[in-house]
C-alpha cells in the first residue's frame, strides 16, 4: 500500500493550516482518479484513495477537463463557459477536489 | 440554467454503469455462518471458468466500474483466485474482496499489502470468540484475528473489519471499534438480511427495536469513519440522515454478479424475482444491465405504496426490498424492521391471516452433512437446521457516496 501511505501523507500536507488553494498554478486531473460521463455530470474514482466523489454538473467536469490545458484555473473556467457569476461557486468546488487529492499542481 | 435533479434522485433512476457491484466467485466455503446470505457451501458445477471472469473483468473495465466488491462463498478458495485479483488490477478494475481470512497467512498478506487497488474486508460478528464463533462456526473468530494480525505486519493499511449486526452483537460496537483501532482497520456495519440461511434465523438474530435505537444513536456519535454500506437507511426517520446514500440502490447504481454469471438486483435478493438475466446467456453484463426489463422497471419512480403518506417516508423511501420481500411482506409497504413499528404490525397480520409463508431465496449451496464446529440454532417452525457452510459476501458499496462536492446543482 505505498501508494495509499504516500496519499496520505499528501492529505497530511494538505489539510495542514496554512495550505491554500491556489486557483494561479497550473492544475490537473489526478492520475490515480478516473471520471465516468453521467446525465447529471460525473463520477470521479481515486484508486490510491479508494474515494468516490461526484461533479455535480457537466460544466464541472468540463472545468475539470480543461485544466489540463490551460496555464491557470481563471483560465479553464473561461474555456468551459462558467458564466461570471458562478465563477466563485466553481472556484470552491475546484478547492474541494483539490484538497481531497482529485486535483494536483502541474 | 436548467434545474436538475438531487442527485438521490438521479441514482434512483440509474446510471450508465453499476458505481460498484458485488461479485461472488463462488458457492464454496470453508465455514458455515447461519446467516450467510448466498447459502453458500458447496461449489456449483457451473461455477464461470477462469477464461470468463476475465471476460467479465474486460467489460467491467470498458464500462468503467472502478471497483467490485468481491465475495463468495469464500472467493480465496478459488484456485484462481489471486490470477484474478492480479488481472483486475491490470485492467484498472480496484477490487475489495471479502474473506473469512482462512487464506490470508503471512504470505499472502505480504502480497496483498504490495498490491495497489487491492482492498480487504475480514468478516467478523462478534466482538468475542463467544459471540462470532455462535453464529460463523468454531475456530472463526481465531481464524479472522489472524488474518488481521497477518495484514497489519505486512504493513498492509486501513483493512476492514465487517460486522454484521445481531441482536448478540449490537451490545459490542465499542469493542468492535476497539478492535478495528487494534488493527489499524476500520469498522464497517450492515445490517442483517432475511436473505439465503439469514431467512430461517432472521427472526431470532434480527437487533431489536430497542437495540435499533442503540445502533442509530451509537451510529450519529460514534460513527464518524465506520463505514455502513449505506445499509441502514431504514433508520434514517430517527433523526438526521446517516452518512452515505439514503436509498435502495438495487438495480440502480449496485447489483450482483453471482457465481454463475446470473445477474441479480442485489446481493441479497438471490431469487427469480430479482433475477435481471445471466451474463453468459444474455450478451454480456452491460447489456443485463442497461437492458434488462427487471432493472428498466426498477429506475422508474417508486409510489411508495402505503408508506407514501407516512411523515418518514422521505427519509427512508420504504426501506429494504430484499428485507420486506423474504419475511413476506409487500414491497410497497413498510420494512420489516419500520422505525414507526408498522412493520412489525404487518409481520404480526401476516402470521395471523396465515398467509403463504415468505418466499424462500433460490439456489442453497449448503454442505448437506453436519458441520465441524457450528453451533445449533434455535428456529421457528421446526424442521432440521440447515447446518451448512457459508460465509457473507460484500454488500453495496462501502464509499459515502455523498462525498461530494457541496456544489449548487445546475447544467
Amino acid at each position: 500500500m505505498a501508494c495509499a501511505v504516500s496519499t496520505e501523507v499528501a492529505h497530511a500536507a494538505r489539510s495542514a493550516p496554512g495550505w491554500e488553494f491556489d486557483p494561479a498554478q497550473p492544475w490537473r486531473l489526478s492520475a490515480a482518479v478516473a471520471l465516468r460521463d453521467e446525465s447529471f455530470g460525473a463520477l470521479a474514482y481515486d484508486f490510491t484513495t479508494r474515494r468516490l466523489s461526484f461533479l455535480k454538473s457537466r460544466l464541472l467536469v468540463d472545468v475539470v477537463r480543461a485544466l489540463e490545458t490551460v496555464p491557470d484555473v481563471g483560465a479553464a473556467l473561461t474555456a468551459a463557459g462558467v458564466p461570471e457569476g458562478d465563477r466563485a461557486t466553481y472556484l470552491r468546488a475546484l478547492e474541494g477536489l483539490a484538497l481531497s487529492g482529485m486535483l494536483t499542481p502541474r | 440554467m436548467t434545474a436538475v435533479l438531487p442527485l438521490v434522485d438521479q441514482f434512483a433512476l440509474g446510471l450508465d454503469a453499476p458505481i460498484c457491484l458485488t461479485w461472488e466467485l463462488t458457492y464454496a466455503c470453508n465455514l458455515a455462518c447461519v446467516h450467510c446470505l448466498s447459502s453458500s457451501g458447496r461449489r456449483d458445477p457451473n461455477e464461470l471458468t477462469t477464461q470468463q471472469c476475465e471476460a467479465v473483468i474486460d467489460e467491467l473495465a470498458r464500462m468503467k466500474v472502478f471497483y467490485v466488491n468481491i465475495g463468495g462463498g469464500e472467493p480465496t478458495v478459488r484456485p484462481d483466485f489471486w490470477h484474478l485479483l492480479d488481472y483486475a488490477v491490470a485492467h484498472q478494475v480496484g477490487v475489495k474482496f471479502s474473506t473469512n481470512g482462512i487464506k490470508i497467512d503471512k504470505e499472502k498478506a505480504a502480497r496483498i499489502a504490495a498490491t495497489d487497488y487491492v482492498d480487504v474486508q475480514i468478516s467478523l460478528d462478534g466482538a468475542t470468540a463467544e459471540v462470532n464463533d455462535a453464529v460463523r462456526g468454531e475456530g472463526s473468530y481465531a481464524t479472522a484475528l489472524r488474518a488481521l494480525e497477518n495484514l497489519a505486519e505486512a504493513g498492509f493499511k486501513d483493512a476492514k473489519i465487517s460486522v454484521v449486526v445481531t441482536r448478540h452483537n449490537v451490545s459490542q460496537l465499542d469493542e468492535f471499534k476497539a478492535l478495528a483501532d487494534r488493527f489499524g482497520a476500520t469498522l464497517r456495519l450492515t445490517r442483517l438480511r432475511p436473505s439465503g440461511r439469514g431467512a430461517d434465523v432472521w427472526d431470532q438474530l434480527h437487533p431489536t427495536a430497542a437495540q435499533q435505537r442503540v445502533l442509530y444513536d451509537w451510529l450519529v456519535l460514534a460513527g464518524d469513519g465506520v463505514l455502513t454500506g449505506d445499509s441502514f437507511f431504514h433508520l434514517a426517520g430517527f433523526g438526521e440522515p446517516l452518512s452515505g446514500l439514503n436509498l435502495c440502490g438495487a438495480g440502480r447504481v449496485v447489483c450482483l454478479i453471482d457465481p454463475v454469471g446470473d445477474v441479480y438486483a442485489c446481493p441479497f435478493a438471490i431469487h427469480s424475482e430479482f433475477l435481471a438475466g445471466n451474463l453468459l446467456r444474455d450478451g454480456g453484463f452491460d447489456k443485463v444491465w442497461r437492458h434488462s426489463p427487471l432493472f428498466e422497471d426498477l429506475r422508474r419512480p417508486q409510489t411508495g405504496g402505503a408508506c407514501a403518506k407516512c411523515a418518514h417516508y422521505d427519509s427512508c423511501r420504504g426501506g429494504c426490498m430484499a428485507a420486506k420481500f423474504f419475511t413476506g411482506l409487500p414491497l410497497d409497504g413498510p420494512d420489516p424492521e419500520c422505525i414507526v413499528g408498522y412493520g412489525e404490525q404487518a409481520l404480526a397480520e401476516r402470521d395471523v391471516l396465515a398467509l403463504p409463508a415468505p418466499p424462500k431465496p433460490d439456489g442453497d449451496h449448503s454442505h448437506g452433512g453436519p458441520m465441524r464446529g457450528q453451533a445449533p440454532q434455535p428456529r421457528t417452525g421446526g424442521g432440521p437446521v440447515p447446518v451448512s457452510i457459508g460465509h457473507r459476501p460484500d454488500r453495496g458499496c462501502d464509499q459515502s457516496p455523498l462525498l461530494g462536492l457541496q456544489l449548487s446543482s445546475r447544467t
